[in-house]
């Protein structure tokens, strides 16, 4: 049988509007995507609504938490958020640089792989398990260890010296900023190593060319290259600290209050929202945690949007470059 | 030729820090997981996954909390990851180029990198705030809302994997797009799609932050969706900061279990994704 059977109209049409479906199933899914990061903003906007019209900017001022009179102020939570970061970012970074340059410039080709999977590992493991590390294992080492010599040694010095006063309880902001540097290390060391690979080898060959040693050629040539990447690398990394919750909550100590020591407990906005909230009575106290939380969202969209936009940039970049 | 020698030894020396840098990177994950062998091995028996969890000072096992994460992270991911599939094949295939998607794609890289604790407040407004009450089904859709963007992205990167040959192929023989899709890009593109779904079950069981205040956590046994339902990252929270022996055992037991399955899923997605990739090249 050579006849050709034409499609028949019935049959075209049935796989037109299978077309439409599908295609309107897939861009509703996708503006669920908008629609969600409207829908939190929407309702922790809601949420925070009576604490901000009750105590106003005056909120973002004050220290005073007391549920007892319900006075709510986030200015230890916030303290303790940005300090605990810039501390772990401060350990992380250069841990990261060292880790990105190992696996890419240093490490022969059959270490490289599995140092490399290590890493994302070390990056896969869930936070809980390093808050409870963090405050079985770290801080009792920090507590006998590390924090008596610190306290001998810089305690008595003038200026620094009032950061490192008081006595060595084991948690606290810098347990807590030691922890999260860990955390963020394979994160920022990840990006890292992604944005030194973009780095062309005619570049690199290049400097070799002209007589340069190893180090020369990765300070004077790849991270100038690969400058944008790392700052936004830093940034996604940064992100992930101001955010994290279980690892701090372990290791923090939970104390509403602004010490000068680094060695005493404090609170940041993840872990005082992770305390409280399930245990919050009054709309008041509820209102005023969600508050905080919106606040998290506000800093952590900022910082991790200029990291998305710097890498976007870099990707166009590589992409036109190619 | 001094100065030659100070380069050389300021070389030497980047270098080798480098490499003590990775070190250390090294050295916490081997602490970390020799923590988890030795606290936790001690409470490995079958118990573990026959009893429930106990009130302190008892003995007992974590079989609800198991139950309630199997339970919670499939959910999580029978909602999440679908969504996430379609949003990953409108974003690769429909609007490649369309601005929108250049938009989509921004805010699903900031939903990937949001503090998983205000997914958790979203939740808590959205649905505890609504029931009255803390449920297993707030819990499993905040586990959702986390696995959704992981999905966008995987399934994205993996579909542009496909090449262009084939999807024109199947486009010359008068086929449409949904046709093409299902038929030819997504089989071609399989053990990325899983890899991808995969990372994201990694990503979501191990969770702990957007489940206190939707799921909570619940003493015994409870399959109710409507209720309040034990898991492991809760428990573990709960009972490693308790101060009853028995209770921190089960937490240390309770994190070498959660841990171990998460790194075999890790380890599994990418060796999925090596096989794959190593066949598009």
């Amino acid at each position: 049988m050579n006849t050709v059977t034409a499609i028949s109209p019935r049959h075209a049409a049935g796989q037109r509007q299978r077309e439409r479906l599908f295609r309107g199933a897939t861009l509703a899914a996708a503006l669920l995507v908008l629609l969600l990061l409207g829908g939190v903003t929407l309702s922790l906007i809601v949420g925070a609504w009576p604490a901000l019209a009750q105590f106003k900017l005056s909120f973002l001022t004050r220290e005073i938490w007391n549920p007892v009179t319900d006075q709510y102020g986030a200015l230890a939570p916030i303290y303790g958020t940005l300090v605990t970061s810039f501390l772990a970012l401060l350990f992380a970074i250069p841990v990261s640089f060292g880790i990105a340059i190992f696996l890419t410039e240093l490490a022969p080709a059959w270490l490289k792989r599995p140092v490399g999977v290590a890493v994302e590992l070390l990056a896969a493991v869930p936070s809980i398990i390093y808050g409870i590390w963090g405050l079985f294992v770290l801080s009792p080492v920090l507590q006998r260890h590390v924090q008596p010599w610190l306290i001998e040694v810089l305690g008595p010095l003038p200026l620094v010296g009032k950061l490192f006063q008081g006595p060595p309880f084991g948690i606290g902001i810098l347990t807590a900023s030691f922890v999260l540097a860990i955390m963020i290390i394979p994160f920022i060391a990840a990006v890292m190593r992604d944005v030194f690979e973009t780095v062309p080898d005619v570049l690199k060959e290049s400097g070799y060319g002209l007589g340069a040693t190893t180090w020369e050629v990765i300070w004077q040539v790849v991270v100038p290259y690969a400058r944008t990447g790392m700052i936004g690398g830093v940034m996604l990394g940064l992100g992930r600290a101001l955010g994290e919750t279980m690892a701090v909550t372990f290791v923090i100590g939970n104390a509403h209050r602004i010490g000068t020591s680094l060695l005493a407990p404090g609170t940041t906005i993840s872990a005082s929202i992770a305390n409280e909230f399930a245990e919050a009575v009054g709309d008041l106290y509820t209102s005023s945690l969600i508050a905080l939380g919106a606040l998290l969202f506000l800093i952590t969209f900022v910082v991790i949007a200029a990291a998305r936009l710097m890498l976007m940039r870099l990707e166009r970049r590589a992409l036109s470059s190619a | 030729m001094n100065r030659r020698a100070i380069r050389r030894a300021i070389n030497v020396l980047a270098l080798c820090l480098s490499g003590v840098a990775t070190a250390i990177g090294l050295f916490f994950l081997g602490a970390i997981l020799w923590t988890l062998l030795k606290n936790g091995l001690a409470g490995m028996s079958l118990k573990l996954f026959t009893e429930m969890t106990p009130p302190p000072g008892s003995a007992g096992g974590l079989l609800n909390a198991i139950y309630g994460s199997v339970v919670m992270t499939l959910i999580g991911i029978l909602i999440g990851g679908p969504i996430g599939m379609l949003a990953g094949t409108y974003l690769a295939e429909y609007g490649r180029t369309a601005r929108i998607s250049t938009v989509i794609r921004f805010v699903n890289d900031v939903l990937l990198s949001a503090p998983s604790i205000i997914i958790g407040l979203f939740v808590y407004e959205l649905l505890v705030v609504r029931m009255g009450h803390f449920s297993a089904i707030a819990g499993a859709v905040a586990l959702a809302i986390i696995a959704m963007p992981v999905t966008v992205r995987t399934t994205e990167d993996m579909l542009n994997l496909v090449p262009q040959g084939m999807k024109d192929a199947s486009t010359a023989m008068g086929a449409y797009t949904w046709r093409t899709v299902t038929s030819v890009i997504y089989p071609a593109a399989r053990s990325g799609i899983v890899t991808g779904l995969l990372l994201a079950v990694a990503r979501i069981s191990g969770e702990t932050a957007p489940l206190l205040f939707t799921a909570l956590n619940n003493q015994f046994w409870s399959s109710d969706l409507g209720a309040p339902m034990a898991n492991l990252p809760v428990v573990i929270f709960q009972f490693a900061l308790s101060p009853y022996p028995n209770w921190q055992q089960l937490a240390w037991s309770g994190a070498l279990l959660i841990t171990v399955s998460i790194l075999i899923l890790s380890i599994a997605a990418r060796l999925a994704v090596s096989s794959f990739t190593q066949g598009r090249r």
